[in-house]
């Protein structure tokens, strides 16, 4: 069986429209030492909807997006973007990571970091003209970020931080855009500068995947979702898969029945 | 003699020592701002320990083959090789033990250093003719250094530079985004490598002049002092290149000026001086701006309570914040506040109000994060705002 074209559960990966899927994981494994932290999970994503994955804490939602895009190192499991092997897709990918895993008194500015995401368009010689900085000021706007251009990184508050990471992104002109945790620890306005910007992404087909913690906000926010707890839980529309049944399956006792009641609905 | 040494003035050995210093220093500084942004300095250190036992045992090998074993070439080739072992010591100790890599620094920089002065010691005792320069290698001599030894040194300066330029770009993405890098497809082991590879050559190539002792202050200290002058990777990398660069040029050629002063601790010494004079006097991140920040901090907040008080009728005990009220004619020696006084600090209580009014308001998070206890509401609001704040208010009861 070619597990490339049919999934456990028997959907299709390659979708009617004959586009292979953004985001294909088949089989993945990831260990921190010898406790598995995302055990033989399969995942398929949805092209141009925006997918919240979910879970309770150290259920490996972080993880299985850094491993499915080679950020940190998978056991076994095999990756697909758009149909083909991520090495060849790097160009198509945008990732933006956790706020908290890098240094923000490292020497850059606001620009600069933005302009990290054309390095891979300009080439290891080639040099950053003002057109580059000029598309790079262009993703600063879409996320309310101009005025700070020339600001250092370090002087940002956390909301601030977080959208100069999506403008980084938003420079690759990606297809796939991968969040982690984007709205962790933000003010309510970077927050909706976010969405604003993640719907706007959809509206043009691109495919968002999200990790995401608030479940609150999972139904206004996403198509789709993805429950894991270390094995994958649930997956599919919010209304198949953020359930009451489902969240109680991903979160066992942590979330009380009147929680799961609520966001449920 | 000084500046006839600075003019390159005191012969033709000393020049071409100053000149392979000066761009020594340069390669070396530029280098090691990568390692500073990597946060990895230390492993500099047991880099350029490691290189030691090298540096013996090819002299041992070259004796032995009938040679005079003072090649400078083969005794930089026995000294990268070991260097190389050493780094895949920590990084296999890293890798596969629960070890951190400060300890693997430890624990390789201390066992290589060991065993390259017991190999020393053998070389001593053995008599072999003229093994005294090998103890050049620790702390840098550059008596008797030939045009063939600064060219290579040069050369090898060059090459660092080159692999930098093309490299640049993956290393200062790693350095401040290892994740994200990733993410791109850049690998991210293999920069590092290559980063490690840099260091090595710097080493190897500096032995020489500074010695493996030191090679870690020239790879460092003109990072961390041009860090006080930029906010920008790009100027920081350069900057430490020109700081490594005269640091290393005053050093060569203020030791050319007597017969036993040693070039790296010299060097070193210069580079210390401009790393202190930074500390102090950058802009910015400098000791003395932060002081003066700290001080205009500090009066306005005085001044800020001072105006409160007065508003409310309280009387002001802290001496400073009666000079600084008396000096700007808001309060009178008895205590009582002026005219001036008393309307600024109706304006200080009056923009305490609207603060609060403001920071209840969900919809006005920008302006309120903006809130310190010490700004005018008028710096971050219009006009026709501050006036919409004050009807939901109520009516002052003084007069701005």
């Amino acid at each position: 069986m070619d597990i490339a074209l049919v999934s456990r559960d028997g959907k299709k990966i390659t979708e009617p429209g004959g586009q292979d899927s953004p985001l294909a994981i088949r089989g993945l494994t990831v260990s921190y030492g010898e406790k598995p932290a995302v055990f033989s999970v399969d995942m398929t994503v949805e092209a141009g909807k925006m997918t919240a994955i979910i879970g309770p804490n150290g259920a490996g939602k972080s993880t299985l997006l850094k491993a499915a895009l080679g950020v940190v190192p998978a056991v076994s499991g095999r990756v697909q973007v758009f149909g083909k092997p991520i090495a060849r897709q790097r160009g198509r990918i945008a990732y933006v990571p956790q706020r908290a895993s890098v240094d923000w008194d490292f020497p850059t500015r606001v620009i600069d970091v933005v302009l990290m995401g054309l390095y891979r368009e300009v080439g290891l010689l080639g040099r950053l003209r003002g057109r580059h900085v000029k598309q790079a000021e262009a993703c600063l706007d879409r996320v309310g970020m101009k005025d700070f251009a020339h600001r250092q990184i370090g002087q940002l508050s956390g909301g601030q931080q977080q959208r100069v990471f999506l403008a980084r992104a938003l420079a690759q002109g990606a297809d796939l855009y991968v969040l982690d945790e984007p709205f962790a620890g933000v003010d309510a306005a970077t927050e909706k500068a976010i969405i604003d910007v993640l719907k706007a992404l959809r509206a043009e087909g691109k495919t968002v995947v999200v990790v995401h913690h608030d479940l609150a906000t999972v139904a206004g926010y996403f198509d789709n979702v993805f429950l894991i707890n270390t094995r994958k839980v649930a997956e599919g529309t919010v209304a198949e898969a953020f359930t009451a049944d489902t969240l109680h399956d991903a979160y066992g006792g942590r979330l009380a029945t009147a929680q799961i009641a609520q966001v449920a609905g | 003699m000084l500046a006839q040494a600075l003019l390159l003035q005191l012969g033709y050995n000393a020049t071409l020592v100053t000149i392979g210093a000066a761009l020594l220093g340069a390669a070396a500084g530029i280098t090691g701002t990568f390692l500073f942004l990597r946060k990895r300095a230390l492993v500099a250190d047991a880099v350029s320990h490691a290189t030691l036992p090298g540096v013996a045992m090819a002299f041992l090998i070259m004796v032995a083959l009938g040679g005079e074993g003072r090649s400078l070439i083969g005794l930089l080739l026995g000294s990268a090789v070991s260097a190389m072992v050493g780094l895949w010591c920590m990084n296999a100790l890293t890798r596969h033990t629960r070890l951190a890599e400060d300890a693997a620094i430890g624990a390789v920089l201390s066992v290589f250093f060991g065993f390259g002065v017991v190999l020393m010691t053998v070389i001593q005792s053995l008599g072999v003719g003229r093994q005294a320069g090998l103890e050049g290698f620790l702390l840098g001599s550059t008596a008797g250094m030939l045009f063939a030894d600064a060219v290579t040194i040069a050369l090898g300066g060059l090459a660092v530079l080159a692999v930098i330029a093309v490299m640049r770009r993956p290393m200062l993405l790693v350095s401040f985004d290892p994740e994200y890098a990733a993410a791109q497809g850049v690998n991210v082991p293999r920069v590092d490598m290559a980063m490690m590879a840099l260091v090595m050559a710097v080493t190897v190539v500096g032995l020489k002049i500074v010695g493996l002792i030191l090679i870690v202050a020239l790879l460092i200290i003109p990072a961390v002092t041009a860090r006080f002058w930029s906010e920008r990777a790009g100027q920081v990398v350069i900057l430490s290149g020109a700081f490594g660069g005269v640091a290393a040029y005053l050093g060569a050629a203020v030791s050319a000026t007597a017969p036993n002063l040693p070039t790296g601790p010299i060097i070193v010494l210069f580079s210390a001086a401009l790393f202190l004079l930074s500390l102090l006097l950058a802009p910015g991140r400098g000791v003395l701006a932060a002081i003066l920040r700290h001080r205009r901090f500090q009066a306005r907040v005085h001044m800020r309570q001072g105006l409160l008080a007065l508003a409310q009728g309280q009387e002001i005990f802290e001496p400073l914040t009666r000079r600084l009220l008396r000096r700007a004619g808001l309060m009178r020696a008895d205590g009582v506040a002026t005219d001036d006084g008393r309307a600024q600090a109706a304006k200080a209580l009056r923009d305490e109000a609207r603060w609060a009014m403001l920071r209840r308001d969900q919809a006005q998070e920008a302006a309120s994060a903006q809130y310190d206890g010490l700004r005018g509401i008028e710096t971050v609001l219009t006009a026709d705002q501050i006036a919409a704040l004050d009807a939901r208010i109520g009516a002052p009861k003084e007069a701005i």
